[in-house]
């Protein structure tokens, strides 16, 4: 049952094949079996998923299925579940159990599909690793030495280690291709504004963006058909029609142009990696698709960009963790100033709290021009390259990150290596575009991902995209061996 | 680009974190090691571009001022660490 | 030395909407602690604002009032600052690119002068929820209920330059903003405050001294009181070699003095950025005009009008037109009176306000209509009472509440007008009276008012005093 597709579930569940129930139990149970070692949830929900397979099968016996009725999946720790605890991956929200669910968990649950738990993550979101968790790291499924990337490690290995078909996951600065790409599965960042905010904690509100990793593109496409769409309690969710993701799969790439940015495969890009990568390329030119180098010439400045305006929304963003109305409060403050600088003091971890004084900074007097306002410009630059090249191109290729998953530890000393492991896909984000990360290959037994951009709000030409890849390749079938049995 | 000690106190203060003394030089190194990346910004001339503070070139919605929302206080308050009275508590609030 | 006093107003008004600028949840004053206070008002994770349609449009139509330049593209920022009824750390408030830009307000003064005071702009924001400071065990209850209403906030150029000037600024804004029906401004509820910035300098300097901003002051009475001081404070200080901090101040009602805010006495470094989770709020001309096509007739305007069309005098003018209910309730009874406007001012303005201000109501809970006391005014206008019956008619009506004509006909109060009746009540009178009849015909001609008393009390004061006057003269003779 865990390696079955998402339209294969579907087809079985409707076939009476087995039911929601059996399916969430082996899944249960695989994330029974390895997620002491792996540590990708931070909240298994048996009691609620058991109950919910149940009515979905209630749903499947009586004929009033949608699709996805019925299939597990796993949402990440940002997305807010009532009567779940949603802990953000942070001390400060360790007993926070919201009284109200974010858009997202809304649709899936109207969907009918069924909730296994809630996944680590690096806290709030801050991180390319995942060992910023106060639930402690997520070990990489390939090679439990190593990290599984970042924020949404829990959500990649949980995917990668076959605990669950999808999870959700969200993109601040490659948050969900990064850590898809480390992990070996598929990960999409549609586009800013096409999936709500509402409900999901607040990292950047102008980056964020709620997405899917599943095993393939076709999988993600089933779930994001269910997650886009307009949500008039956010004001930045964009009113269109969501395209149907799904019926889109089968487009031809004949013809199809692709452009290579030089800025992604330059200097600091592991060869391997890079190999890797180009022998995907080659695979869609063979597709019949045309290849085209291109130039993102302000992409080197994405890194330094990003960590002003991330930081700067962050730090306003986290001020309303303050120790009064929910979450963490430290013992006996002896005044008000105490009480908010030590309950964020004590509460918040060290990234944390680093991002926020970066961005207090950023937005002081005498600063807010030379950071803040110099990098909102250098954001126009950057979105005008990106505008620039898709007059040109359809989609943008190149590798996802420019290594595979690195040793645990390595870079926890080092921000700035930390940093430079989202330089390919910061600047989609910088720009609202939308990008996904596919299994293309591995490079010393480890995955590397591919990472396809689109245009604005083209995810199902992306999706078609990436699918056509893995109908000809079997990359993304690839399982690590099951936690517990690596030696 | 580098932190003084007392700029990384200056700056914490100013958002809302205690930070132990020990700490402080650790801070002061990797944020000036941050600085130092950001910097890289000044690389280009940006006199001329507009700033984009939105991915999206899209403008307010407005919302019917319409009363929906009902009292969820019983439901908000467990949540606090401190209430009494249907109140917030908080160290005295000096004026 | 001789000083000049500096003024400029930052005028809160809170708009009277249904629900708040950013949530759904109500506006209403006085609902038990923290009950209107939803996830997005309690700046709970993951929530996000919406704006208020109805906020934009009364914003919108303030800037028309005051003439001021509406900003066709505005920018909602964050004002980051930690303080326990500020939920999320920040306000959303607007800070380089508000919703009303520069315009001019004409304000006049006890003596008749008239002033142009400059309005800098006007922004919309979010109101803060309350802090209460009675003892929880040595804590503070917040409050979150308010959190979220929305304000325009007004600023003023540093115009004004007496306490008196300040007043008639905020007066006149407190009048405009009730106008557009866009504030209730009432200032017990804190639906309408004032922060003042007073600074001084010796008269004929170009240079503003430094100024100190009080805080939250909420009558016009304190206003007055707290400018007055500090101006006087500040003299003191410099006259004594000292200089002004540049300060918050909180203004002491109880001991009428200011005193330094302890908790913004740091220097704030409020960190302004556009909020990500809004979008700019754009407005075209067609959305403009349509609020301005239905703007109040304004203030000013009508008071001239009342002069103009109803021959009123400026101070009866400016009275009947001080609250577009009363005026409404005015040009209403004047309609009914047929167009009889001085003496229905009088009566408006006469006993009508005096018994609505006896009574502590509003023109809105008045218990005769316009309709009813116009009915009373043509009464009076075509003789069938008499000004004097006419009080005790409008008494009658106020407690019966019923019109004029059933209350003079089942009082039987119509004015006896009938010569042949009168004649036969001054024969009465006359006969009754013999002495003083030969007085007055001896000379006595004062004694004139004697019998027109004697015959209206045998009327029950329903003959009409004219004729009474006439025949009396007529039959007394004399000399």
């Amino acid at each position: 049952m865990h390696k079955a597709s998402v339209a294969e579930l579907s087809a079985a569940l409707k076939a009476r094949k087995f039911s929601s129930e059996e399916l969430v139990r082996a899944h249960l149970a695989r994330i029974h079996a390895q997620d002491s070692e792996l540590n990708s949830f931070v909240t298994v929900t048996e009691t609620e998923a058991l109950a919910a397979a149940s009515h979905a099968d209630k749903l499947i016996a009586a004929g009033e299925a949608s699709p996805l009725t019925g299939i597990p999946l796993a949402h990440k720790d940002i997305f807010c579940t009532r009567g779940v605890r949603t802990s953000c991956g942070s001390k400060m929200l360790d007993n926070f159990v919201p009284p109200y669910n974010a858009t997202v968990v809304d649709k899936i649950a109207d969907a009918g599909m069924v909730v296994l738990g809630k996944t680590n993550m690096d806290e709030f979101a801050m991180g390319s690793s995942n060992e910023n968790s106060y639930y402690g790291p997520v070990r990489n499924p390939w090679d439990t030495k190593r990290v599984p990337g970042g924020s949404s490690g829990g959500s990649a290995a949980a995917v990668a280690a076959r605990m669950t078909p999808l999870a959700t996951c969200t993109d601040t600065g490659g948050s969900i291709r990064q850590p898809a790409s480390l992990c070996g599965i598929t990960g999409i960042k549609p586009t800013y504004g096409r999936v709500s905010r509402y409900g999901m904690v607040a990292f950047a509100s102008s980056l964020d963006q709620g997405g899917i990793m599943g095993r393939s593109a076709e999988d993600a496409a089933w779930l994001l058909g269910v997650m886009a769409g307009f949500d008039p309690k956010d004001s930045t969710s964009v009113d269109r029609p969501v395209d149907d993701y799904v019926g889109g799969l089968n487009q031809s790439i004949e013809g199809l142009t692709i452009g290579l940015p030089r800025e992604h495969f330059g200097e600091g890009l592991d060869p391997e990696v890079g190999a890797v990568v180009e022998a995907a390329i080659r695979e869609y030119e063979k597709l019949g698709a045309t290849i085209k180098d291109i130039d993102l010439p302000n992409s080197p400045l994405s890194v330094p960009a990003y960590y002003v305006v991330a930081p700067a929304e962050c730090s306003s963003n986290l001020s309303r963790f303050d120790g009064v109305r929910y979450g963490y409060r430290a013992q006996h403050p002896k005044d008000l100033q105490d009480l908010y600088t030590r309950s964020r003091g004590e509460a918040f971890g060290e990234e944390v709290q680093r991002r926020i004084m970066v961005g207090t900074y950023a937005l002081s007097t005498g600063y807010y021009d030379a950071y803040y306002l110099k990098a909102q410009k250098i954001r126009r630059l950057i979105s005008d390259d990106f505008r620039q090249a898709f007059s040109e191109v359809d989609v943008i290729m190149g590798p996802t990150s420019p290594t595979t998953a690195f040793p645990l530890g390595e870079r926890t000393d080092d921000p700035i290596t930390m940093y430079l492991s989202d330089i390919y896909t910061i600047g989609v984000n910088l720009a609202g575009l939308t990008g996904i990360s596919i299994p293309a290959g591995f490079a010393g037994g480890l995955p590397v991902g591919l990472q396809i951009i689109g245009n604005y709000f083209e995810e199902a030409r992306i999706l078609s995209v990436a699918h056509r890849y893995q109908q000809v390749t079997d990359w993304h079938t690839k399982a690590p061996a099951d936690a517990g049995s690596q030696t | 680009m580098s932190l003084s000690e007392e700029e990384v106190r200056k700056i914490a203060h100013l958002g809302g974190l205690a930070i132990r003394d020990e700490n402080i030089p650790r801070y002061a190194q990797s944020l000036s090691s941050i600085l130092d990346l950001v910097n890289q910004m000044e690389a280009v001339d940006t006199v001329e571009i507009q700033p984009m503070a939105h991915p999206l070139d899209a403008i307010q919605r407005l919302r019917p001022d319409e009363v929906r929302e009902t009292d969820q206080r019983a439901e908000f308050q467990p949540l606090a660490p401190q209430v009494e009275n249907g109140l917030y508590l908080v160290p005295k609030v000096i004026e | 030395m001789e000083w000049e006093t500096v003024i400029g107003l930052e005028i809160h008004a809170q708009l009277a909407t249904h629900s708040k600028i950013f949530s759904a949840a109500s506006t209403a004053y006085g609902a038990e602690a923290n009950t209107q206070a939803c996830a997005i008002d309690l700046g709970m994770p993951g929530m996000l604002p919406v704006l208020n349609a109805e906020a934009v449009r009364m914003a919108v139509k303030l800037g028309l009032a005051t003439g001021s330049e509406i900003t066709r593209r505005s920018v909602f920022a964050r004002k980051n600052y930690f303080y326990p009824d500020l939920p999320k750390g920040y306000q959303i408030s607007q800070f380089e690119l508000p919703i009303v830009g520069p315009g001019t307000l004409e304000i006049e003064l006890k003596d008749g002068t008239r002033k142009q005071v400059g309005i800098t702009r006007a922004h919309l924001e979010e109101d803060a929820g309350k802090s209460l400071h009675e003892d929880f065990h040595g804590m503070s209850g917040i409050d979150l209920n308010r959190a979220g209403t929305p304000l325009i906030e007004i600023v003023s150029e540093p115009d004004m330059r007496s306490a008196a000037e300040a007043i008639a600024y905020m007066k006149k804004i407190h009048t405009l903003v009730r106008y557009l029906e866009i504030c209730d401004g009432n200032m017990q509820e804190g639906s309408f405050r004032c922060d003042a910035n007073v600074s001084i300098r010796p008269v004929g300097a170009a240079e503003f001294g430094t100024r100190t901003e009080l805080k939250n002051i909420n009558s016009f009475r304190f206003v007055e009181r707290a400018i007055n001081y500090e101006v006087e404070r500040q003299i003191d200080v410099l006259e004594s070699g000292g200089t002004v901090t540049q300060e918050t101040r909180l203004y002491d009602t109880d001991k009428n003095e200011t005193r330094p805010m302890r908790s913004k006495e740091e220097a704030n470094d409020y960190r302004y950025f556009p909020d990500p989770d809004l979008l700019p709020v754009e407005l075209d001309e067609d959305y403009i005009q349509a609020i301005a096509d239905t703007l109040p007739e304004l203030p000013d305007p009508k008071r001239e009008r009342f002069q103009q069309e109803y021959d009123l005098s400026a101070y009866d003018a400016g009275v009947l037109s001080a609250s577009r209910e009363l005026a409404d309730f005015y040009e209403a009874t004047v309609a009914a009176a047929k167009g009889t406007a001085k003496l229905t001012a009088n009566w408006v303005m006469g006993e009508l306000a005096g018994v609505l201000n006896k009574q502590s109501l509003d023109i809105g809970a008045s218990r005769i209509s316009p309709e009813q006391l116009g009915g009373l005014v043509l009464r009076i206008e075509d003789n069938t009472i008499s000004g004097k019956i006419a009080k005790e008619v409008f008494e009658a009506m106020w407690s019966e509440q019923q019109d004029a004509d059933t209350i003079i006909e089942a009082r039987g109060l119509r004015q006896i007008t009938d010569t042949g009746a009168i004649e036969s009540l001054i024969d009465e009178v006359i006969e009754a009276h013999p002495k003083q009849t030969e007085q007055y015909r001896g000379g006595a001609e004062k004694l004139l008012g004697f019998f027109v008393g004697q015959v209206m009390k045998r009327s029950q004061g329903k003959a009409n005093p004219g004729m009474v006057n006439k025949v009396l003269r007529d039959k007394l003779g004399g000399s």
